[in-house]
């Protein structure tokens, strides 16, 4: 037994803690969980906990089924919501297969070969979500959503329920070592922000799940329900997860130039160039559901356009004005909050990789505000759009060679068999926009 | 766990030669030991992380001793512990000396009597050969269970957290690059590079709470420093 592992088994004993809760991800992104008593922690970490992963997304394959979940004791962290007479942890881990080896379906594994190829070429990728969700009184889809306030931008709001769940949620997740930069009230009624401190990608997909767990745990207490659904109300503003970016070559930044007309450096202007010619390719994985591209269109503050800017927030790729030329970052505006993170970042990585590996041109600023240009003029600049549905964003995915092997053969694969069916469902359904328009009138 | 058992540094002697019978003590314990023949020595001898702590003889050179002991304990971080061996009569010279030593001896020492001293003063400020404890202000680390608490409110920390905390807390006052403490307490190759550094100085503060996040403390440009200047444990 490893020091690490030794840390946690004394933890667990000196804490009586009862359960310990193994979380992993599917390649949806959905967390999943199996809970093991402290007995059974020692061989776990030893040797892997065997379960069945047929019945988890993106998991089956044809000739096996059972898959080992490894912990990986550096994530082992107490869960403060938990009453103190029965303390629960959690830890994260990785799947391997019984011989072994990673297995191809988990997220982890795929980002961390990603990052181990930055690693190779000296960087270091360091990600910041801007987490954006909803406080909604249900999760019953009988009836449209209803906010539980009416606040808006930066609001001060007096003592009303979403500011208190946010308020606590924050707190929890600091006990848990997560740092919040920001928390606000967002734009739209019940819309509200969590900004996050920068951390290696890794953690960052860790702790991404682990915020979307706390802020739905927190929420339902009060009997409340957290949504990341990318646009749940028609006429208000979407929730993305905007992703600042850096790359550091040991211990400077190596997207900062001071001497740099935008302060970038030439890593960072081919990383630019790479996110932007492979865009539409990894928007399927960046923005995962039918209901992401009701986010991406005009008018909401969200990129349809792929172009980069300082200052315009209708770009994919915004490149902020910093005080300090170590917090040189760029802003990667299309993910939502409901992606999965692990392989969001693993494709964005590669795609920006890419662009520095081949010395790709970085295309000139967009100056005016895209929203307003007509397709003639976008046409003319050269200015090409994102993906305007999950169907178009499936077909720019499967041409991809970077994301086929970012991703790997079996989780491409799956994904795109899974992301064809659902758009199949969709495309089949009858919505209430034609009922409402057509009945009467055809 | 071997690595701690490395971490003790010498314990700082004066005058050298050290008597037969110190050296017997310091032997049988099983501290490493340095000593030194000349006050100001103390300084230019001193290892990377510091004296473990010293066993300071007033018996040959008193002038020397006592000003050495008030040198060490006027330090921006005073010097801890420090045992003290004196003649009889030199115990009136203790006076208004308190607090530039913990404890002392009369010579001619027993060497149970130096063993048991030692031992009791490495308990109290947690390091050592045996270091269950290490306190600092409102911030207990317990070496043996792996738990740390501040204020009496434990702390859940991830396995890096706790290293980290722990390597710090150690050596308090002392400053700490980036890359001296992933060297140290990461060790190996890691994703974050040196800024993982930060990450977990950010995550520790988050952790310790807006009260006592400036246990860790940020040294403009070059690192990390626990403890505040001045501000003994």
């Amino acid at each position: 037994m490893n020091h690490q592992g030794e840390y946690v088994l004394r933890t667990v004993e000196e804490r009586h803690i009862r359960f310990v809760q193994l979380w992993f991800t599917d390649v949806l992104g959905t967390p999943k969980t199996f809970s093991i008593t402290p007995a059974e922690l020692e061989n776990a970490l030893e040797e892997g906990m065997t379960f069945d992963g047929s019945a988890i997304d993106g998991f089956s394959r044809v000739q096996e089924s059972d898959v080992l979940a490894r912990p990986d004791p550096q994530t082992f962290q107490l869960l403060p919501w938990h009453p103190d007479r029965v303390p629960v942890a959690r830890v994260f881990c990785d799947i391997f297969n019984l011989d072994g080896t990673p297995f191809e379906g988990c997220p982890r594994h795929t980002l961390r070969r990603t990052l181990d190829r930055a690693h190779q070429a000296g960087f270091t990728f360091f990600a910041a979500p801007e987490i954006e969700y909803f406080y909604f009184a249900d999760a019953d889809p009988s009836h449209p959503p209803v906010a539980i306030d009416s606040g808006s931008y930066f609001d001060l709001t007096t003592s009303d329920l979403s500011s208190e769940i946010r308020k606590e949620s924050v707190l929890t997740l600091e006990e848990m070592g997560i740092p919040v930069e920001h928390a606000q009230h967002e734009d739209a009624p019940s819309q509200h922000e969590i900004d996050l401190r920068h951390t290696d990608a890794l953690t960052m997909a860790d702790t991404v799940m682990t915020v979307r767990l706390v802020l739905k745990e927190i929420a339902s207490r009060q009997g409340v329900h957290t949504s990341f659904m990318p646009k749940p109300l028609a006429g208000v503003q979407g929730s993305g997860m905007h992703t600042h970016i850096s790359l550091s070559q040991g211990d400077t930044n190596a997207f900062s130039d001071p001497d740099d007309e935008y302060g970038l450096s030439p890593v960072a202007k081919r990383f630019m160039a790479g996110l932007l010619r492979h865009a539409p390719e990894i928007t399927a994985v960046t923005n995962q559901w039918v209901n992401s591209y009701k986010r991406l269109v005009n008018g909401y503050e969200a990129p349809v356009h792929v172009s980069w800017a300082r200052n315009n927030r209708s770009s994919l790729v915004r490149v902020p004005v910093v005080k300090r030329i170590e917090s040189t970052r760029i802003e990667y505006r299309a993910p939502d909050t409901a992606c999965n993170p692990y392989l969001a970042f693993a494709v964005v990585l590669a795609a920006g990789l890419k662009g520095i590996e081949e010395g790709y041109e970085l295309p000139p600023e967009a100056a005016t505000n895209l929203f307003t240009m007509t397709p003639e003029e976008l046409a003319a600049d050269g200015i090409r759009s994102l993906p305007g549905s999950l169907n178009e964003a499936v077909v720019e995915m499967e041409r991809s060679e970077l994301v086929a092997e970012t991703l790997g053969e079996h989780v491409f694969e799956w994904f795109i068999r899974n992301k064809r069916a659902e758009w199949g469902a969709y495309k089949t359904h009858i919505s209430q926009f034609e009922l409402d328009r057509y009945l009467p009138m055809l | 766990m071997g690595e701690r058992e490395e971490e003790m540094e010498p314990l700082l002697c004066f005058p050298a030669p050290v008597s037969d019978d110190l050296t017997q003590v310091l032997e049988r314990a099983g501290y490493p030991w340095k000593a030194v023949s000349r006050p100001e020595h103390a300084e230019t001898d001193e290892p990377e992380d510091g004296w473990s702590g010293a066993v300071i003889s007033a018996d040959g050179d008193a002038q020397g001793a006592f000003a050495l002991c008030r040198l060490l304990r006027t330090r921006e971080v005073p010097l801890r512990p420090l045992l003290l061996l004196i003649a009889p009569n030199q115990i009136p010279e203790l006076q208004l000396r308190e607090d530039h030593f913990d404890d002392f001896c009369v010579l001619p020492v027993r060497p149970e009597e130096v063993a048991a001293r030692l031992a009791h003063l490495f308990w109290h400020t947690g390091r050592g050969l045996r270091p269950e404890l290490i306190e600092h202000g409102p911030l207990v680390l317990n070496l043996e269970t792996y738990q740390a608490a501040v204020a009496g409110r434990v702390l859940d920390l991830t396995y890096m957290e706790y290293e980290l905390l722990r390597f710090l807390a150690a050596r308090p006052g002392k400053v700490f690059t980036r890359e001296t403490l992933l060297s140290r307490v990461w060790g190996y190759e890691y994703y974050g590079g040196a800024r993982t550094v930060d990450v977990h100085v950010r995550r520790l503060r988050a952790k310790l709470g807006e009260e006592h996040a400036h246990l860790i403390e940020t040294v403009r440009s070059v690192g990390y420093r626990f403890g505040q200047g001045n501000w003994a444990p």
